[in-house]
Order: C-alpha cells, then sequence, then structure tokens
C-alpha cells in the first residue's frame, strides 16, 4: 500500500510537470501553429540556467529570473525564426525548424555544462520530509505542486478575465477576424509563444530540484508532453492537464506493479483513447483536423 | 516526357558506377551504401509526405521494425538473407498496415504528432523487451554469403552495394509504378485538395491507409538493409530523431520530386561525414543550423531551387 501511495504520488508529480509543459505546448500549437519540438530544450534551458544562477541569486531568485530569461529567449526566437512559419500552410516547415533548434540547444548545453548531470541546490528546509512515514512527501516536491497548481491558475484567470487573454483565445479560434478588428496579431503570437516558453521555463527550475539534470532530458519529456495533448484533446488547455496528471499517474502506478511496462503505459493510453474518443478527451470537432 | 527519360537514365547510370567514380569525389563506397540504404527510407516516406500530403514523423518506427525482423530472422529462423530482407520488409509493412486506421482519420499537424507517438510505442517496445530484443544494447548478427547453386556472392563491401542497389531498384520501381498508376494520381489529387477529393467520391481514408502502409513497407525494406549494412540493429533506429532525418532528407532534396530524397540523402550525408571528422562533438550543431538555413531559405529543396531556375531561363 505503501509502495503504490509512494508511485502515486511519484506519478502525480511527474504528470504535474508535464501539465505545465502541455500547457505551453498547447497554447503555442493553437495559436502559433506550430509543433514546438525545441519545447524540451527550453526546458532544459530553464533548468540549468536554475542551476547557474542559484549561487548568485538563491532559489528564489531563480525561480523568478530563470523563467523570465527563458522567456526572453523564447521571445528572441519567435521574432527571429519562428515567425517565418507563419505563412507556409504545410506544418513540415515549422515541425522541422524547430526540430534543428532542439538539436542545437542539446549541443550547446552540453558544450556548456557538460555532459554530465547536475544537481541543483534547493533551501534545506524544503528537502526534508513531512512525516516519517510517508517519508517520500518532502516539503520541496509539495512546494512544486503548489507551485504549478498556482501558475496554472493563473494562466486559467489571464485567459479568461483578461483583455490580452480574451485576444489569445479568440485568435485560436479565428486569428483572421481577430485582425480585422484591429487586434496585433503578430504581438499577439509573440507574447502568446513567450507565455508557453516561459511555462517551460518555469518546468525546468522546478524539475532542476528534483530531477539529476543532463543535456537530454528534454527528448523524452516532449514525447510524453505530446502525448498529454493528444490524450486531453489538442486545442483544449484543460484537457492538456487532464491529459497530463492521468499519464504522470498511470505511469507511477504501473511502474509500481510492472516495472518494465511503465515508459509503454502512456502509449497504450494513447491508443485506447484514439479509438474510443479520436479527437482526445476534451478535444472540441472541428478544430485541427 | 522526354526530360523524365534522361533524368532517370542518368540516376541509374550514377548509382550502377558508384564503386568506379565515388572515390574520386572522397567517397568510398559502404558511404554510397548508406546513402542509398536512406535515399530509399526517404523516398518512401515521401510517399505520404511530398505526394498524399500527409506528414508523417514516425517512419523510423517501421524502418527499425524492418532491421530487427531481418536481424530476428537471420539470429533464430534462416541463413538465408534475401529470406532475411522479405521477412523485415513484411514486418515493417505489417505494422504499418496495422497502425493505419489508427492515424488515417487525422490531417497535419495532429498526424505528426500521432504518427510520432505511435512510432515510440515501438521503440520503447524494442527497448524494453531485453529477452528478444537485446533492449538498449540491441541485436549483433552476420548477414550471410547468397548461394546460387555452386555460386557463392559473398556480400563484401562492393557486392553488398549491388545487393543494396537491385533492392533499391525494386523499391524504386514500385513506388514509380505506383505514382504513375490511377493510385499515385488519387494520392496527388488528396494532396492537393482533399476536399474535393471527398466530393469526388474518393475515399480518402482508405487511400491515406494505403499510402501510409506502402510507405511503411518500403521503409522496412530501407531497415532492413540498414541492419545487414550494420550487422547491427538498436532502438536508436526506431527513435523518433531517426524520423526527423528522413524528414529533413525529403525536404531537402526536394519533397515535391520523386528523385528528391535521395538528393537529400547524399547532401545530408555528404555533410554529416565532412562534418564529423573536423568537429565530432558538434556536428549535431551543424545539422540544426542546416536544417533551420533549409526551412527558412530554401523550402521546395535543391531540385525546387533547379526547377525554379530552368522555368525562369
Amino acid at each position: 500500500m505503501q509502495l503504490l501511495l509512494f508511485d502515486g504520488f511519484n506519478g502525480l508529480i511527474q504528470g504535474a510537470f508535464y501539465a505545465l509543459l502541455a500547457l505551453g505546448l498547447s497554447l503555442i500549437i493553437s495559436l502559433n501553429s506550430v509543433i514546438n519540438f525545441a519545447h524540451g530544450g527550453f526546458m532544459v534551458i530553464g533548468a540549468y540556467l536554475a542551476y547557474a544562477l542559484v549561487p548568485y541569486l538563491g532559489f528564489w531568485g531563480a525561480l523568478v529570473v530563470g523563467p523570465l530569461l527563458t522567456g526572453v529567449l523564447g521571445i528572441l526566437v519567435e521574432r527571429g525564426l519562428i515567425r517565418f512559419m507563419y505563412a507556409r500552410s504545410d506544418p513540415v516547415y515549422s515541425l522541422l525548424l524547430t526540430f534543428g533548434l532542439a538539436l542545437i540547444i542539446e549541443n550547446a548545453v552540453r558544450s556548456i555544462w557538460g555532459p554530465q548531470g547536475v544537481p541543483s541546490t534547493i533551501p534545506p528546509w524544503l528537502a526534508t520530509p513531512v512525516s516519517s512515514t510517508y517519508f517520500f512527501v518532502t516539503g520541496y516536491r509539495l512546494f512544486v505542486m503548489a507551485a504549478i497548481a498556482l501558475a496554472a491558475g493563473a494562466l486559467f484567470v489571464f485567459l479568461r478575465y483578461s483583455n490580452f487573454g480574451v485576444r489569445i483565445r479568440a485568435g485560436i479560434l479565428d486569428l483572421e477576424t481577430v485582425s480585422t478588428l484591429g487586434v496585433n496579431v503578430y504581438m499577439l503570437r509573440a507574447v502568446n509563444f513567450a507565455i508557453g516558453i516561459l511555462l517551460a521555463g518555469f518546468a525546468g527550475v522546478l524539475a532542476s530540484g528534483v530531477l539529476q539534470l543532463s543535456p537530454t532530458m528534454g527528448n523524452d519529456v516532449i514525447m510524453t508532453t505530446f502525448v498529454a495533448i493528444v490524450v486531453g484533446g489538442i486545442g483544449s488547455l484543460l484537457g492538456s492537464v487532464l491529459g497530463a496528471l492521468l499519464i504522470g499517474v498511470a505511469a507511477g502506478v504501473t511502474s509500481a506493479y510492472f516495472p518494465v511496462a511503465s515508459d509503454v503505459v502512456i502509449y497504450v493510453i494513447m491508443a485506447v483513447v484514439l479509438i474510443v474518443r479520436p479527437r482526445g478527451l476534451l478535444g472540441q470537432v472541428g478544430l485541427f483536423e | 516526357m522526354s526530360r523524365r527519360v534522361y533524368v532517370n537514365a542518368a540516376v541509374w547510370i550514377l548509382l550502377l558506377t558508384v564503386p568506379l567514380w565515388f572515390p574520386w569525389v572522397g567517397g568510398y563506397t559502404s558511404l554510397a551504401t548508406r546513402v542509398v540504404i536512406y535515399a530509399l527510407g526517404a523516398m518512401a516516406l515521401n510517399l505520404l509526405l511530398g505526394f498524399t500530403g500527409c506528414m508523417s514523423f514516425g517512419q523510423a518506427a517501421y524502418f527499425g521494425l524492418g532491421g530487427y525482423g531481418t536481424g530476428l530472422a537471420l539470429i533464430h529462423l534462416t541463413n538465408s538473407t534475401v529470406l532475411a530482407v522479405v521477412l523485415g520488409t513484411a514486418l515493417g509493412g505489417a505494422a504499418a498496415f496495422i497502425v493505419g486506421p489508427l492515424i488515417m482519420h487525422r490531417r497535419g499537424i495532429y498526424f505528426a504528432m500521432i504518427t510520432v507517438a505511435v512510432g515510440q510505442i515501438f521503440y520503447f517496445i524494442a527497448e524494453r523487451w531485453n529477452s528478444f530484443t537485446g533492449g538498449e544494447d540491441g541485436l549483433t548478427f552476420t548477414r550471410q554469403p547468397i548461394h546460387f547453386g555452386t555460386v557463392v556472392i559473398p556480400l563484401d563491401t562492393v557486392w553488398f552495394y549491388y545487393f543494396v542497389l537491385f533492392f533499391f531498384a525494386v523499391g524504386a520501381a514500385v513506388m514509380g509504378l505506383l505514382l504513375n498508376a490511377p493510385l499515385g494520381h488519387t494520392w496527388v489529387a488528396i494532396r492537393e485538395n482533399r476536399r474535393r477529393a471527398t466530393f469526388l467520391g474518393i475515399h480518402v481514408e482508405r487511400y491515406v491507409w494505403a499510402s501510409f502502409a506502402i510507405a511503411g513497407l518500403i521503409a522496412g525494406l530501407a531497415g532492413s538493409l540498414n541492419a545487414l549494412q550494420n550487422n547491427f540493429i538498436s532502438p536508436a533506429n526506431l527513435f523518433w530523431i531517426e524520423s526527423g532525418n528522413f524528414v529533413i532528407m525529403a525536404v531537402l532534396g526536394g519533397m515535391r520530386s520523386f528523385w528528391g530524397p535521395l538528393i537529400g540523402s547524399i547532401i545530408l550525408f555528404g555533410i554529416q561525414d565532412y562534418v564529423s571528422s573536423y568537429f565530432p562533438n558538434n556536428w549535431e550543431l551543424v545539422i540544426g543550423v542546416l536544417f533551420i538555413i533549409v526551412v527558412i531559405f530554401f523550402p521546395n529543396g535543391v531540385l525546387g531551387i533547379i526547377r525554379q531556375r530552368t522555368k525562369s531561363a
């Protein structure tokens, strides 16, 4: 029972990470029409930035500055590269562009910080377990869950109530009409891309406290995030969160009972969802088909 | 029409005489073999990507399955290299045929994401099923000489090049014939306007399924030859990054043309061979930059540029 709780809790943490990444990726797919293969790469950048910044700014400083720097990098990439893809109707181009970007990021991170993983330091009071029976529930993990919930909540409020958020949601449904109504859609897309990248950077900073960092960690993460989005339904942000939590917990619980299958189980879930509900759990008819 | 005949003749003459001229331009035969094998895989992908208009990003799965089929056949079943190739090819094709119905309703970005995710299933099976697939370490085997009665073909470097070229020719002929048949014209119609094709009463999904299955079959053939060349197969051949290599080859050479992926394969392996001997740690960086340059400045690939030039001249 304790083993199940342990793995289930681990899965929930993993799922929360994927939810954060899936939210950003989903925003970018919906409004920028770009499958961002470099999303995992940006997460890695966030994680390594945290590692580099903690000695100077402390953990809390890095938690704020790391994601912001990643977001700034996101704007630069959008203005410098991604925006040339908007006029192309075939998704293959943006896909290849971000694929190349992912290769570059991985190689750059390896050149700067070396091929071996490095752990990040977190405040000691967060590293202690909450109780001795449930040794796996450390303060840091609870903090991670709370931080992710807060970030997701803030994003939902932003999209629901702010003018800018409303425009993003409108743009997802019909960018052309939004443009004719006088909204600067170029700015809208740039900011939207940056928000997605910022969330990836935030996930990276949080991950740097629990995971061993390595330049290639983005490769596995990006694929799981794709699966989360497909399971949840492309175009539905709430679906992305649901999908991510579902596959996180499923992978965690499977690793308790049938460790060999813990990587495959998420793909099995995806296949089942696609057969039963071809558009994903919360996907809408007509979007992205 | 006659121009096409000349182009085809030139391509085949160049391919048949590779061992004669390739060393003169700084190549070696096994590099040419690799170029031809990957060109076949990329041409298979291009049936989907360039001719049916479906963005598949999971082609490495069927390529890798072809390799596993051949490797496992050589280890457990047979000494015949040719039979092993046939079995590997069949495995790749069968997998794509089974996966087809799951993905054929999708389009655009959704199609790409689902093909890549399905491809990862095969990757993880190969990586985790240690007792059968050798897990992360992969499988090692040896390709056997071919016996024709008393004649023995040893399948060493140059012989193996012609062995590969024979299957390349078979694959290319199959694809060329299909593309000139009503099936191929229907694929192009679907690419150009899917909705209109539906209105014309075409069962678009079935044609996408056919395209996916045939692309998987020929990718399986290429993967099988690749495994034979290395005498080795590992999960890395099924990973999505390998799928990306096929896509870049098709785009680099020119998605709209039959021989485009061959050009792309020559360029990609040429650059990789050159760069990795000078910057062994940074060739990924160079390839990544190449991707971005191609996508932004040369979206129609090398053959696209040539075509534009000849049109305007």
